[in-house]
């Protein structure tokens, strides 16, 4: 058993802690939302590991698909449901941020819709894989319901668009002053250690209970 | 192809009662969508063709969840697969299936739609087209998430889980478009709309057969 996912715990911890410290505190306040404007730090760097989870994902479905290999099986497991919680944690920072600057919780804008729309997609998939005990079947389906799932995404995205849009373009360090880059960039690492350390974690659980499925462990005589 | 498309256009003919139950249940939820807005004929005539597209949506969910049914029976799904015929063919026989049973209940819901809701149009070629595209785009994925439902436990729950969330461009792009026919397009911009609608259908019809050789796949 590695240590490198608690190490990456830690470090993703201390990241977060200081990132998010200075946003809080160090970094000034914003000319026009003032100190609502802080929840970017967090808000953000979820959006950006968001993304790259979403696409770890998809490559681990289409590895699969490929490779046949269980270890990409686990990944996709860990991956599907990280991305999963950090949806769920992007729409709430959204919501909250949203409410006292746009006067709404929620908004039909082509970002916000796509991360709902991905989330139950995702939820459809999670519940999916608990549905399914045969193991091949449930690799072969999820990765399959992955694939299709991803390449909506972007369809999404741009039928919303046409359709309606008040997000605010995304922030970026070359969109805002270069004081509120540290607290950005720490969170973001700090977000992507932990991301990455749930994902070692869980996939490792997930390969775990494969084994078990498949040649359970003989009972002890 | 053909061979799979004429089985499945049998056992729909001959399971007929089916269809015409999914019929009356899709114009029964048109009628329970008024009761929600209550009788006020312009915001009826306004939203009537999200109506009709829920309306179709919910059947489908019918539909493609029994498509696969007689496979499941006696293992015939294992039978067919080692008939000398590709997945793929058998796919795409019970998808072009699939489609054209959602658009003849499509269809039928319009004349349902008319009445109730005082949403006529002059454009009935139009309107024919959106609802061949919207129910392919129904299909398509439809037909390879009921092929993975039938096989488990709680079918009737995970296949709308799986499907709707997928097909919300398509639902979007249909009832604009469906709207624009309705209330007038001054701007012409149901055929963009219409346009989209072409792109996801080709996107998940190759998408879809090229995968379901995998789904079905022991």
């Amino acid at each position: 058993m590695s240590k490198v996912p608690y190490i990456l715990l830690v470090l993703g911890a201390v990241c977060l802690v200081a990132g998010s410290a200075a946003g809080l505190f160090y970094a000034p306040k914003e000319q026009y939302m003032g100190d609502v404007q802080r929840i970017m730090y967090v808000h953000v760097p979820t959006a950006w590991n968001w993304m790259l989870v979403v696409i770890y994902a998809l490559i681990c479905a289409i590895a699969f698909l490929f490779t046949s290999n269980y270890k990409w099986d686990a990944r996709l497991e860990a991956s599907l449901e990280v991305a999963t919680l950090f949806a769920i944690l992007l729409c709430c920072q959204g919501s909250i941020w949203a409410k006292p600057t746009w006067g709404v919780w929620w908004d039909w804008d082509p970002r916000l819709t796509s991360v709902a729309v991905l989330l139950f997609a995702f939820l459809g998939i999670v519940a999916l894989r608990n549905f399914v005990d045969d193991p091949p079947r449930r690799a072969i389906w999820s990765s399959v319901a992955t694939i299709i799932a991803s390449v909506d995404l972007p369809i999404v995205y741009y039928s919303v668009k046409w359709w309606n849009s008040l997000h605010q373009q995304q922030s970026s360090p070359s969109t805002v002053s270069s004081q509120f880059h540290f607290p950005l960039r720490a969170n973001a690492f700090g977000m992507l250690f932990l991301m990455i350390a749930f994902i070692m974690l869980r996939s490792r659980i997930a390969a775990a209970r494969l084994e078990n499925e498949i040649a359970p462990p003989l009972e002890a005589a | 192809m053909l061979s799979a498309l004429r089985k499945e256009l049998l056992l729909q003919w001959r399971s007929r009662a089916q269809l015409l139950a999914v019929l009356v249940f899709g114009a029964a939820a048109l009628l329970l969508f008024s009761f929600a807005i209550g009788p006020n004929a312009a915001a009826l005539r306004q939203f009537s063709a999200g109506f009709l597209w829920l309306g179709l949506l919910l059947s489908s969910t019918l539909t493609l969840a029994e498509s696969f049914h007689a496979e499941m029976e006696n293992r015939a799904l294992e039978g067919l697969l080692l008939l000398p015929a590709s997945a793929r063919n058998i796919y795409y026989g019970k998808a072009i299936a699939n489609w054209i049973q959602l658009a003849v209940i499509g269809i039928s819901l319009v004349p349902v739609m008319v009445v109730l809701y005082d949403a006529g149009t002059m454009r009935i070629m139009t309107l024919v087209a959106v609802i061949l595209l919207g129910s392919a785009g129904l299909s398509a994925p439809g037909t390879l998430y009921g092929a993975m439902t039938s096989q488990i436990r709680s079918k009737q729950t995970l296949l709308p889980l799986l499907l709707f969330p997928l097909i919300v461009p398509a639902l979007l792009a249909s009832v604009k478009a469906t709207s624009l026919i309705i209330l007038g397009d001054p701007m012409g911009e149901a055929r963009s709309w219409i346009i989209l609608l072409i792109a996801f259908d080709a996107i998940y019809w190759s998408l879809c057969g090229l995968l379901f050789g995998r789904v079905v796949d022991e």
